[in-house]
C-alpha cells in the first residue's frame, strides 16, 4: 500500500516537474518573443520606449518626464526617483504619508519656490501637482493650470509673446479619452521642443 | 465634475458587466470540454503537451489528488523561479549585466510570484534581467493565475456534482486555463498596450542626453507582454518599481482603464461560470451583485477620500480644487494623466481582486483613501477577489452564511442542494480563522521588535499601517504595498514569504477539502423548508456575513493604524 503510494506520488511530481517546465517555456519565452516580434513589427516607435529625436540626438522619451530648471523652460513636477530627480532607472513615488513632517515642510519649501520663479502668481492658487511628486517620478505632464502658471515666465525669458506660449500650450494639451477617462495634461518635453523651434535663439539682451 | 467621476466608475463597471458574461459561459464551456472556437488552433498544442507528460486527461482525481498536484505543481514552479533568479548571470537577454538575486530576495520572490501575490521587494529595472522577467516572472504569471482558475473551477464542480467522489483533472483545467482562457486575452491586450506607448524591447537601456544636457539613462525591455497578464492574472508585479504608475507601464488614460477591467474580468466571469456549471445562473448572479455591492462603495468612498485631498495642504496655499484646468485632490504620489478619481479606481479594483498592481503610492494616500485597500482585503479578497481564489472564497462565504441562516430559523443549512453538515463546517471555520491569524500574529510580533520596526519609513500611526498592510497583502496575496517600509531586509523577506505560501496554500486546501466533501454527497430537491440562496435577502445576509467575519477581526488593527491617523490629519497634528 505505501510502496503503490509513493510510487503514485512520484509519477504526479514527475508530471509537475514536466509541465511546470513546458509550460514556463510556452508562457515565459515563446509567447513574450512573439509578442516582442509583432510589436516591433507593428508598432516600432512604441516598441522600443517612443524615444524623441531632436535633430539627430535622441532627447528623451516622449512618455517620460526629465529635469527641467531653466525659467525658458516649462517645468515638470517634483520627482522623488532617484536623488536628483527624473531617474528613469530608478522610477517610484516618495511614500511619504499625508501626515509626515517631512511631506509638509516639502510642499511649503515647493511653494516658496514657485512664488519666487514665477512673480505675481496669486498664494492659495498653485495647482497642487506642481508642488507634489508623482507616483512614478517620470510623470511626462503637468496640468493645464500648472502649465498657464509658468506661460508669464516663459514667455518674458525667451521675449515671447505670452499668447503664443499660450497657444503652444494649449497643442500639447492632451484632452480626456473618449471624453470621459484620465485627466487633462500637457506634455512637458513636447511643450518645450516646441519652444525652441519656435524661438530659437536666446532672448536679445 | 461629479457627473464626471460616476462616469468614470460607472462606464468600466458597465463594461464589466457586459464582458463578463460572455467570458464566463465561455469558461464554462473551456472546462467542460465543449467545443469552443479556438480548439483548432489550441487543441494540437494541448494534445502534444499531455503527451510530452504523459497526462491523461480523462482521468479524474480525488480532492486530495487534485490539491497534491496543486501543491507539486506550486513547490515545482517555485523551485524553477529561484534557480532562474539565482543564475540569471549566466543566461541571455542581460544587456544590463543583472547579477544574481541575493538567495533571500530570490526566496521571497519565487514565493511571491508563484502564489500569485507579487509583492515585490525589489526595483524591477535595478534586480531582474530581461531573461529573469520573461522566463521567470511572465510566466509564473500565468502560470500562477491558471492555477487559481483551476482550483476554483474544481471547487465549483464539488458543488455541483452528485454523488461523485472526483473533482477533475488539474493539469487539463491548469493547461486550459492557460490556453484558451489567459493567453488569447494577453495576445490582444499585448498590441494595443505597445499601440498606445508600451515598450517591448530587449534592447539595452536608452542612454539619452535631456534638453537641457545632462545625461538620463531610460529602462526598457519586454514591458507590454508581462503587462497584459499582470492585470489579466490578478499578479501585479511591476515591470518596474513604480508599477503601473509607471507611464511605460501605463502610458495613457486608455491602457489604465483596459488595465483596470482585465484585474477586474476574470473573477467577476468566473460568478458566471460558477452559475452555468451550477445548472442555474441566479446563483451566478447572487455572487456578482454581492461582489459589486462592496466594490462600488469601496470605489466611491477611495475616490471621495483622494478628492478631498489633504487639509494641511490647503493651508499653504495649494490649490486642490476640481476644475477645468487640475484635477485637483491629494496629488502626492499620483499621476496627471489619471488624477486622483482614475487612480482610486485602480486602488479599489487592486485590493477587490488580488491583483496588488498600483497606478499611484499607496503609502501617501490619505488616511481613509489607504484604509479602503486594506479593508477590501482584510474583507478576504472575495470582491470579485484574486483569479479563482475570489470565487472559492465566495463559496466558504456562503456556505458560512447559509449555516447562520439556517441557525436562526431552525432549518438545515444547505448550499446548491447540498446538506451542509459538521464536517464542511468545521473547515470553513478552518478556512475563515486562517487568514486573520496569518495577518494580525505576525504584524502585532512587527510592531514590537526591532527588525520589523526598522522597516518603518513613516513616523507616528502611518508606520503601523504600513506594517499592518504588509501583511495583509501578504496573507491575501495581493501584492501591493504600502511601499515606503523597506522589506528587503531578512526578516520581512522571510516572513512575509512564508505568510504568502500559507496564504495561498492554507487557505486553497480547505477549499478543495469542503469540494471534496460536497462532490460526494447526493443533492437533495429542493423543498417548501429550503432556505433560498438566490435574491436580494440572500445577498443582504451575505454582505453582513462578510462584513462581521472580515470587520469584526480587523476593527482594533484598522483603529490603530489608518483611522487614528485620520483624526490626527484632521486636526492638523503631524509626525
Amino acid at each position: 500500500m505505501a510502496a503503490l503510494e509513493v510510487w503514485r506520488l512520484t509519477r504526479l511530481a514527475l508530471i509537475a516537474v514536466k509541465l511546470t517546465i513546458l509550460l514556463t517555456v510556452l508562457t515565459g519565452l515563446v509567447y513574450p518573443l512573439a509578442m516582442y516580434g509583432l510589436a516591433n513589427l507593428f508598432f516600432p516607435a512604441q516598441a522600443r520606449g517612443s524615444l524623441v529625436r531632436n535633430g539627430d540626438r535622441v532627447v528623451g522619451s516622449e512618455l517620460i518626464g526629465q529635469n527641467f530648471s531653466s525659467p525658458r523652460y516649462f517645468h515638470g513636477r517634483p520627482s522623488a526617483a532617484g536623488e536628483k530627480g527624473y531617474d528613469a532607472t530608478s522610477s517610484g513615488g516618495s511614500n511619504l504619508g499625508p501626515t509626515n513632517r517631512a511631506l509638509i515642510s516639502a510642499v511649503e519649501a515647493r511653494v516658496k519656490a514657485v512664488l519666487a520663479e514665477n512673480p505675481g502668481v496669486a498664494p492659495g492658487r498653485i495647482p497642487v501637482d506642481l508642488v507634489t511628486a508623482s507616483g512614478s517620478g517620470l510623470d511626462p505632464e503637468i496640468s493645464v493650470a500648472a502649465a498657464e502658471l509658468q506661460v508669464a515666465r516663459v514667455a518674458k525669458a525667451r521675449n515671447m509673446d505670452p499668447q503664443r506660449v499660450r497657444e503652444l500650450v494649449r497643442k500639447y494639451t492632451r484632452g480626456r479619452w473618449a471624453g470621459i477617462f484620465g485627466e487633462p495634461g500637457v506634455n512637458v518635453l513636447m511643450l518645450n521642443l516646441a519652444l525652441d523651434r519656435a524661438n530659437a535663439t536666446p532672448p536679445s539682451r | 465634475m461629479i457627473e464626471n467621476s460616476l462616469l468614470r466608475i460607472g462606464v468600466p463597471f458597465a463594461a464589466l458587466v457586459a464582458f463578463s458574461i460572455p467570458l464566463g459561459l465561455f469558461m464554462a464551456r473551456v472546462f467542460n470540454r465543449q467545443r469552443t472556437f479556438l480548439d483548432p488552433v489550441l487543441e494540437p498544442i494541448e494534445r502534444a503537451i499531455y503527451r510530452i507528460c504523459g497526462i491523461q486527461r480523462s482521468q479524474e482525481m480525488t480532492w486530495r489528488e487534485y490539491t497534491g498536484a496543486a501543491l507539486l505543481f506550486g513547490a515545482a514552479s517555485w523551485l524553477v523561479l529561484y534557480l532562474i533568479q539565482r543564475t540569471q548571470y549566466l543566461m541571455p537577454f542581460n544587456p544590463q549585466g543583472m547579477t544574481a538575486v541575493a538567495p533571500l530576495l530570490a526566496f521571497n520572490t519565487a514565493a511571491s510570484f508563484s502564489t500569485n501575490t507579487n509583492w515585490q521587494a525589489y526595483a524591477g529595472e535595478s534586480t531582474m534581467s530581461y531573461m529573469s522577467q520573461m522566463l521567470g516572472l511572465t510566466s509564473q504569471n500565468f502560470l500562477s493565475a491558471a492555477t487559481g482558475i483551476a482550483i476554483s473551477i474544481a471547487v465549483i464542480r464539488g458543488f455541483v456534482r452528485d454523488g461523485i467522489r472526483t473533482l477533475g483533472n488539474f493539469w487539463v483545467d491548469l493547461t486550459r486555463a492557460t490556453l484558451w482562457v489567459l493567453m488569447p486575452i494577453c495576445v490582444v491586450l499585448t498590441l494595443v498596450y505597445v499601440w498606445q506607448g508600451m515598450p517591448d524591447n530587449l534592447g539595452a537601456y536608452a542612454e539619452v542626453k535631456t534638453v537641457e544636457g545632462a545625461p538620463q539613462v531610460i529602462a526598457q525591455g519586454p514591458v507590454a507582454s508581462q503587462e497584459a497578464i499582470k492585470e489579466l492574472g490578478t499578479n501585479g508585479g511591476g515591470f518596474f518599481n513604480a508599477n503601473s504608475a509607471h507611464p511605460y507601464e501605463n502610458p495613457t488614460p486608455l491602457t489604465n482603464l483596459l488595465e483596470v477591467l482585465s484585474i477586474l474580468i476574470i473573477g467577476a466571469a468566473l460568478t458566471h461560470t460558477f452559475g452555468k456549471m451550477a445548472g442555474d445562473r441566479r446563483q451566478g448572479w447572487t455572487l456578482f451583485a454581492t461582489m459589486s455591492l462592496f466594490f462600488l462603495a469601496s470605489c466611491a468612498l477611495a475616490v471621495w477620500a483622494e478628492q478631498a485631498g489633504n487639509p494641511k495642504f490647503a493651508s499653504l496655499g495649494v490649490d486642490q480644487r476640481p476644475l477645468a484646468t487640475q484635477s485637483g485632490g491629494n496629488m502626492e504620489g499620483k499621476e496627471t494623466r489619471f488624477g486622483p478619481i482614475d487612480s482610486a479606481l485602480f486602488a479599489a479594483s487592486t485590493t477587490a481582486t488580488s491583483c496588488g498592481a498600483v497606478n499611484s503610492a499607496l503609502d501617501s494616500y490619505t488616511p481613509l483613501g489607504g484604509l479602503i485597500p486594506m479593508f477590501n482585503m482584510q474583507l478576504g479578497e472575495v470582491i470579485f477577489g484574486g483569479v479563482g481564489s475570489g470565487l472559492y472564497g465566495m463559496i466558504v462565504m456562503a456556505v458560512m452564511a447559509v449555516f447562520i441562516a439556517g441557525l436562526m430559523v431552525g432549518r438545515t443549512p444547505e448550499y446548491l442542494g447540498k446538506k451542509i453538515e459538521a464536517r464542511e463546517m468545521k473547515l470553513v471555520m478552518l478556512y475563515v480563522l486562517i487568514f486573520p491569524t496569518l495577518i494580525l500574529l505576525p504584524a502585532a510580533a512587527a510592531s514590537v521588535i526591532k527588525v520589523g520596526l526598522s522597516g518603518i519609513a513613516n513616523p507616528g500611526p502611518h508606520g503601523f499601517s504600513e506594517i499592518l498592510y504588509a501583511f495583509t497583502e501578504g496573507a491575501a496575496n495581493n501584492g501591493s504595498a504600502f511601499a515606503g517600509l523597506n522589506a528587503n531586509t531578512p526578516f520581512y523577506n522571510l516572513v512575509l514569504g512564508f505568510v504568502m505560501l500559507a496564504g495561498r496554500f492554507l487557505m486553497a486546501i480547505p477549499a478543495l477539502a469542503i469540494a471534496g466533501s460536497m462532490a460526494e454527497k447526493k443533492a437533495v430537491p429542493a423543498s417548501s423548508g429550503t432556505f433560498p440562496t438566490t435574491g436580494v435577502s440572500f445577498v443582504v445576509l451575505l454582505v453582513a456575513v462578510i462584513l462581521i467575519v472580515g470587520a469584526l477581526v480587523f476593527f482594533a488593527g484598522d483603529a490603530l493604524g489608518p483611522i487614528v491617523e485620520h483624526f490626527a490629519m484632521v486636526n492638523g497634528k503631524l509626525f
